[in-house]
């Protein structure tokens, strides 16, 4: 069981979220002229690492704010979580 | 070398059996290869067997960070079908259906092959025009396919609720007379022991640390024994296949996730097919000991851990008692987890890459047991003859980017709800 602290409610179990993926992935901008070649980056291409793992996870049985979780993907500790628009540093 | 038969089970067991040979040596590796296999598991020990048998290629390392059949064909459960319905992932599947059926006789080691049928169970008069449809798939491919109504169901499998207090009523079911179970580790084991006969060298607690690559072109490995030299090497190592991409500079449309499995202690005979839940993800089957063998979901976010989480199992196991109520009695005996390369539209990759030289073989999702011997028999084409199999045509590398993807379940990139 993962415990999550969302930055707007608190320790959660992780039950209470969903999955959203890679935050690092960046859609193109908009009216932008976008190559193949960007359109394959943003919508199959992954890094998956092994280790540290910027991810989007949803409150979705809370605040149903979008959060991101700094996770590592082999010992599933947290780091740190931050608000949506929130600078990841 | 020995061959295993019930006449030298007698010999053997009048001398105590003291007089059997090693099953595969273990080599120090040496400094230079034809071909290097990296992962020892069912698909890379498939390939060197096929490389070795079909191409007369036997300078061949297979190496392995662990030991033999200890990831992911030694930690499924252990299903064989081809029920698929486009043609490129019906017809390689088939093609390891032949290769199954025989096995046996093929690696003079008893597989346990069992053609018990599996049984997809529909929930919906919507879902069974779904299996009909794609059941006409199947048998236009050449694949058994029987759409079964809900009495022929209750025939077959009468442990299932069919009561009238379901959330989901079994309206029939797709089935596929000729799938089946195998057990995974006599796989490894068969393949790595007839790889090893003809001269393959498999080099067991040997970790890839780096490749040497000029010019584009493939001419060695680094691992944890030493320098290898080869102008050829082949990536079978599943939910790996990214921290050796990332060494490659490659980025791939594969992401690693978490499967569990799990099996209850052992009954008496109960469930004579493999059945599947319809209205979620939930699959199970008898071994041959008499557990409850039983998977689902993936744990639903990226990992390495090769563990799993238990919220996700008692998802899992709720959908099991839904189906089959008695399962609620059962004790736990064991829970396990590997890690899958879950491939951005649920078909693998088995091809050349923009590296000359290196090859690519993964994307498998959960479904990479039943695939291994048509895996390996078409990963070993690939390498041979440096170009793809035709059963393998299909699985491109570049079929993301040009739009030719080969979803069979329609659920896109969120490869975590697949």
């Amino acid at each position: 069981m993962l415990y999550i602290k969302c930055p707007h409610c608190g320790l959660r179990s992780q039950n209470e979220f969903a999955y959203g993926g890679d935050a690092s992935v960046k859609r193109p901008e908009l009216n932008k002229e976008i190559s193949d070649q960007e359109w394959d980056e943003f919508v199959y291409l992954r890094k998956s690492p092994r280790g540290k793992h910027l991810e989007l996870w949803h409150h979705v049985s809370g605040c149903r704010q979008w959060i991101k979780v700094l996770r590592d993907t082999s010992t599933h500790e947290i780091f740190n979580t931050y608000k949506s628009e929130e600078k990841v540093g | 070398m020995q061959k295993y038969s019930f006449l030298s089970l007698i010999k053997n067991a009048f001398s105590g059996h003291k007089g059997w040979e090693v099953a595969w040596k273990d080599p120090t590796p040496k400094k230079e290869y034809d071909v290097v296999i990296i992962g020892g598991g069912g698909h890379g020990l498939a390939t060197a067997y096929y490389l070795a048998k079909e191409h007369k290629i036997t300078n061949i390392a297979v190496i392995e960070k662990g030991w033999i059949g200890g990831g992911n064909v030694g930690r499924n459960t252990t299903i064989i079908r081809s029920n698929y319905m486009h043609d490129e992932n019906g017809l390689f599947y088939e093609k390891g259906m032949d290769l199954w059926r025989s096995m046996s006789q093929d690696l003079n080691f008893n597989i346990m092959f069992s053609p018990r049928g599996i049984i997809n169970l529909a929930h919906s008069d919507a879902q069974m025009n779904a299996y009909a449809r794609r059941g006409n798939s199947m048998r236009l491919n050449g694949i058994d396919a029987v759409l079964l109504d809900r009495e022929e169901v209750k025939k077959k499998v009468p442990v299932l609720d069919f009561s009238d207090n379901v959330r989901f009523p079994i309206f029939g079911a797709l089935m596929q007379p000729s799938a089946g179970t195998a057990r995974h580790d006599a796989v490894a084991w068969g393949y790595a022991r007839q790889a090893d006969s003809m001269g393959v060298d498999i080099i067991q607690h040997c970790e890839v640390t780096g490749f040497d690559i000029s010019n584009g072109k493939m001419q060695g490995i680094k691992t944890s024994r030493g320098d290898i030299k080869t102008k050829k090497v082949g990536l079978c190592v599943a939910g790996s296949t990214s921290i050796l991409a990332e060494m490659l500079n490659m980025t791939l449309p594969i992401e690693t996730h978490l499967l569990q499995a799990c099996v209850s202690e052992p009954i008496k005979p109960i469930l004579d097919h493999v059945v599947t839940f319809g209205a979620g993800h939930f699959y199970c089957s008898q071994s041959d000991k008499g557990e409850m063998v039983m998977g689902g979901d993936l744990d639903g976010y990226n990992s390495y851990a090769q563990r799993g989480n238990l919220p996700t199992l008692q998802h899992v196991l709720t959908e099991g008692i839904a189906m089959f109520p008695f399962l609620s009695k059962l004790n736990m005996l064991r829970t396990w987890g590997g890690i899958m390369d879950m491939s951005m539209d649920g078909s693998p990759i088995i091809d050349k890459t923009h590296i000359a030289g290196l090859y690519l073989n993964c994307g498998w999702c959960y479904g990479g047991f039943k695939a291994t011997p048509a895996s390996g028999f078409t990963f070993a084409h690939t390498i041979a003859q440096d170009r793809v199999h035709e059963l393998n045509a299909g699985f491109r590398l570049d079929r993301f980017s040009t739009g030719h993807l080969i979803d069979e379940k329609g659920l896109g990139t969120k490869t975590w709800i697949s």
